[in-house]
């Protein structure tokens, strides 16, 4: 077998990071959100790259096109809705092209593991004209990096590198190489590059239209679209071809190991003279994608003489899976588009592993009727608190993006609205305006990271135009759900150097809101009189909620709680405050001790003084 | 978190006639023959998932096997049900298995969960530790009493062992993976010295002496 000693197992984050660090890049920007989150995290341990955490996916494009035009490598990276935060930038960046070489990632998230949709980012691609490659596995995204800088430089583009959560979290071997430098490219003045205005751009609109039928020739000779024949044998499903990217490539190996596949490494622009050279011959091509059928159309359009299936059988949502490709297989095989003999052959191992699998399916499953596990706040969450009150006000809680949307799930069951981020302060202003009798009653919450993200400048409208509501700032210090990323409220960079520590509250100050607390959560009954005095006011009030995300805080000597079970009259309110660490069974209700945080909220909840410091 | 009280402590639960080394000539011959063996691991969010999968993946390529893993990474992992996998062999295509040869369960009802992904000839190793989720009050519906008989009404092949326990009595909760992969790694034929090694390179320095010891714990249960 190959010698394996110099590989490593790495994430497809974790190799996009050493594509960066081989290319030679020289600064790299991103806002975390998984699953792109590990991408800088993986930069910032090369101390040859200048990387940061920005704002938000807007500034760190928008930086990055910066040190792009000073003449730097720069990377870009954030997750799928990320860029519709960026794309502003991102469709005139386009125009204006680069100086250093520049690739922008997208990490899409096809299931929505952890996100609010599960949009099709490939078409930011088409929409742009900007070229997008999309690796299949870590070496190959270590690689496409690589080779998307040379684009980038050799077409004066950005270029999109497009992953999906299984190439961004799955991990295989890679093999990992040295770092090539890249001087700073000299900047020189050019406002007609540079500068978008009407009469420039048009110049600019139509070089880039020059830049896309090059990058169509490009794409038609690249090796980065690659031709897998079958290696022996039993070869008669050559009338069939198979077109496929990223992921699904690995699917689509393992269950057509017998027939010719097209890997598309560029999936934008795609060449007509690649697809047609594939086609020829071939009675069926069968396109693999997930999501949306982006690549089957644009080959549907090529009209090619060849009957073209895809979304006929693969859904438009989720992610596609070795099972879903097998069953197609099944399918596919049983009709007349190959031979017979052949179909024979295969079906007879097909019938013989169904039929196994159809036994084990007549079982009633194990599964059925067990409890779930859906993911909850942690136990001792300063969030939790919050939204207890919240419930028990019975208030319309607009809600946003990070751990506290979990809040939405019983027992805590608060939140009215989660849209994207930043965009509960804006509703909970529409719906007062819409709806005077919800005065007094709504409030909106906001994450602390996610409040710097996009939640400043609806902060400002709403007191431009006269909101009444609450708005609740949960600062845990952190931004918690991608796993502990800094933000300008922490007054830490991604570089671990000191910085100013910007504050909620005095940038609310600032904008003029007169209504400003600052509580500690887990001083729930504070809490609770705070936020109703609040209610009360007629001009906007802001709460900032703070306290250290209890998982920063492990390690530290902690004191936990326990229930007197003389005390205890089984009321189960203990239990609406839905902690992991509070449990019932056999009518008795406990503490875990190796899951208690020692907050001693619960302790003001129980009515009965049951809960006790042990 | 509670141990089922029907077994006596540090001793496993398994049906008679169980060989590993049956199921290690199996593997092996599958691996030579340019098979991918798949393995899943479950458990709940926190429970140290994605570095068990990793002491695995890296000593199957120490072994000179290409791997690959998948890991859950985001909201799922707060306290939610989460799995990682990993898959070897010769050359390996997907990161995702479709049915699993292994399954480790780091929690009890996690093992229930992600039966039904058990290959008919696959194999089963449970920890015998509970975490009681929050929906079981809210919906009314108990922790399963009777684990044991639903894995043993689907699959003969199956342990439950007391990885917990040990890790406790190592005075370190948190190798309790560890003692479940020493007991994998019975049946499946990767070299003892990549283990050893993975597990040298991917846990805590402080930590590699405890990791070892209740790795070999682990491996003491069936041999």
């Amino acid at each position: 077998m190959e010698k394996t000693s110099h590989l490593k197992l790495l994430t497809g984050n974790e190799a996009i990071a050493r594509g960066a660090y081989e290319a030679g890049v020289r600064i790299a920007t991103a806002y975390p959100g998984t699953p792109s989150t590990e991408i800088l995290e993986n930069v910032s341990l090369y101390k040859e790259i200048y990387s940061q955490w920005s704002i938000n996916e807007k500034v760190a494009l928008e930086t990055a096109s910066g040190a792009s035009i000073a003449g730097a490598r720069t990377l870009v990276a954030m997750k799928h809705v990320g860029l519709n935060v960026a794309a502003d930038p991102f469709m005139t960046l386009a125009y204006t092209g680069i100086n250093g070489g520049m690739v922008i990632v997208s990490a899409d998230d096809p299931g929505m593991y952890s996100s609010q949709n599960e949009q099709d980012n490939r078409y930011y691609s088409r929409f742009s004209k900007v070229p997008m490659l999309e690796p299949s596995d870590s070496q190959e995204a270590k690689d496409f990096v690589i080779k998307a800088f040379d684009i980038s430089e050799r077409f004066d583009t950005p270029v999109l590198l497009r992953t999906t959560t299984r190439i961004s979290h799955s991990r295989s071997a890679v093999s990992p190489g040295k770092r090539a430098e890249h001087t700073i490219k000299e900047y020189e003045k050019n406002c007609q590059k540079y500068v978008m205005i009407p009469a420039f751009g048009r110049i600019r609109h139509k070089a880039l239209l020059k830049r896309w039928e090059e990058l169509i020739k490009f794409a038609g000779q690249s090796d980065l679209n690659y031709l897998y024949t079958p290696e022996t044998g039993k070869n008669k499903t050559c009338s069939i071809g198979i077109i496929t990217s990223g992921i699904n490539f690995q699917y689509a190996m393992e269950i057509f190991s017998d027939t010719p596949v097209l890997k598309l490494g560029i999936t934008n622009p795609l060449s007509y003279k690649t697809i047609k050279d594939f086609a020829d011959g071939k009675k069926l091509l069968i396109v693999i994608e997930e999501l949306e059928p982006f690549l089957q159309e644009q080959i549907q359009q090529m009209d090619l003489g060849v009957k073209i299936l895809g979304k006929e059988y693969f859904p438009r949502y989720g992610e596609l899976s070795l099972k879903i490709l097998d069953d197609f297989h099944g399918q596919l095989f049983g009709t007349d588009l190959i031979s017979r003999s052949y179909s024979k052959e295969f079906n007879a191992g097909a019938d013989a592993d169904k039929s196994t699998s159809d036994n084990q399916k007549k079982k009633k499953s194990p599964a059925d009727g067990i409890p779930t596990r859906p993911p909850v706040l942690c136990a001792g969450c300063p969030h939790r608190p919050v939204f207890y009150i919240l419930k028990k006000l019975r208030l319309k809680v607009m809600g946003d993006i990070g751990c506290y949307t979990l809040s939405v799930l019983p027992p805590l069951s608060s939140l009215d609205s989660c849209l994207c981020m930043g965009a509960g302060i804006g509703q909970a202003l529409g719906m007062e305006k819409a709806d005077p009798k919800v005065k007094g009653k709504i409030v909106s919450v906001i994450g602390d990271s996610t409040f710097f993200h996009s939640g400043v400048t609806p902060l400002i409208d709403s007191v431009y135009n006269k909101g009444s509501g609450v708005i609740i700032i949960l600062d845990n210090r952190i931004t918690a759900m991608t796993g502990h990323q800094v933000h300008p409220g922490v007054g830490k960079t991604l570089m671990g150097e000191d910085t100013t520590e910007v504050k909620a509250e005095e940038i609310a100050r600032g904008a003029g809101v007169k209504n400003i607390k600052v509580v500690d959560p887990y001083d729930i009954k504070l809490f609770k009189k705070v936020i109703r005095e609040q209610l009360k006011k007629d001009q906007l009030s802001v709460i900032v909620a703070r306290r250290k995300c209890v998982l920063l805080e492990k390690g530290k000597a902690r004191v936990t709680v326990y229930i007197d079970e003389k005390k205890c009259e089984k009321c189960g309110i203990c239990l609406k405050f839905g902690c992991p660490a509070i449990e019932y069974k056999d009518d008795r209700y406990s503490v875990n001790p190796l899951m208690c945080t020692g907050c001693e909220v619960c302790m003001d909840i129980c009515k009965k003084n049951a809960i006790k410091i042990k | 978190m509670k141990n089922d009280n029907n077994v006596n402590s540090f001793k496993k639960i398994k049906p008679e006639g169980i060989k590993q080394e049956k199921y290690l000539e199996k593997w092996r011959k599958l691996l030579d023959s340019g098979g991918t063996m798949s393995i899943l691991f479950s458990g709940v969010g926190g429970q140290g998932i994605i570095l068990t999968t990793t002491v695995l993946a890296e000593a199957a390529l120490l072994d000179g096997l290409d791997v690959k893993v998948s890991e859950v990474h985001g909201m799922a992992q707060r306290g939610g049900s989460v799995v990682g996998s990993v898959r070897m062999g010769r050359k390996v295509y997907s990161p995702i298995l479709d049915s699993a040869d292994f399954i480790v369960s780091l929690e009890k009802l996690e093992a229930v969960r992600y039966i039904d992904k058990l290959d008919p000839e696959g194999f089963i190793i449970v920890n015998d530790f509970e975490v009681y989720p929050v929906s079981m009050y809210l919906d009314g519906i108990k922790y399963p009493e009777n684990i044991t008989s639903k894995l043993a009404g689907y699959t003969p092949n199956y342990m439950i062992i007391k990885a917990t326990e040990i890790a406790k009595s190592l005075n370190e909760i948190r190798v309790s993976n560890t003692v479940l992969l020493g007991s994998l790694s019975n049946f499946i034929p990767i070299k003892k010295e990549s283990w050893m090694k993975s597990i040298k390179d991917n846990v805590p320095k402080r930590a590699v002496e405890v990791n070892l010891k209740a790795f070999s714990e682990g491996k003491k249960i069936i041999s």
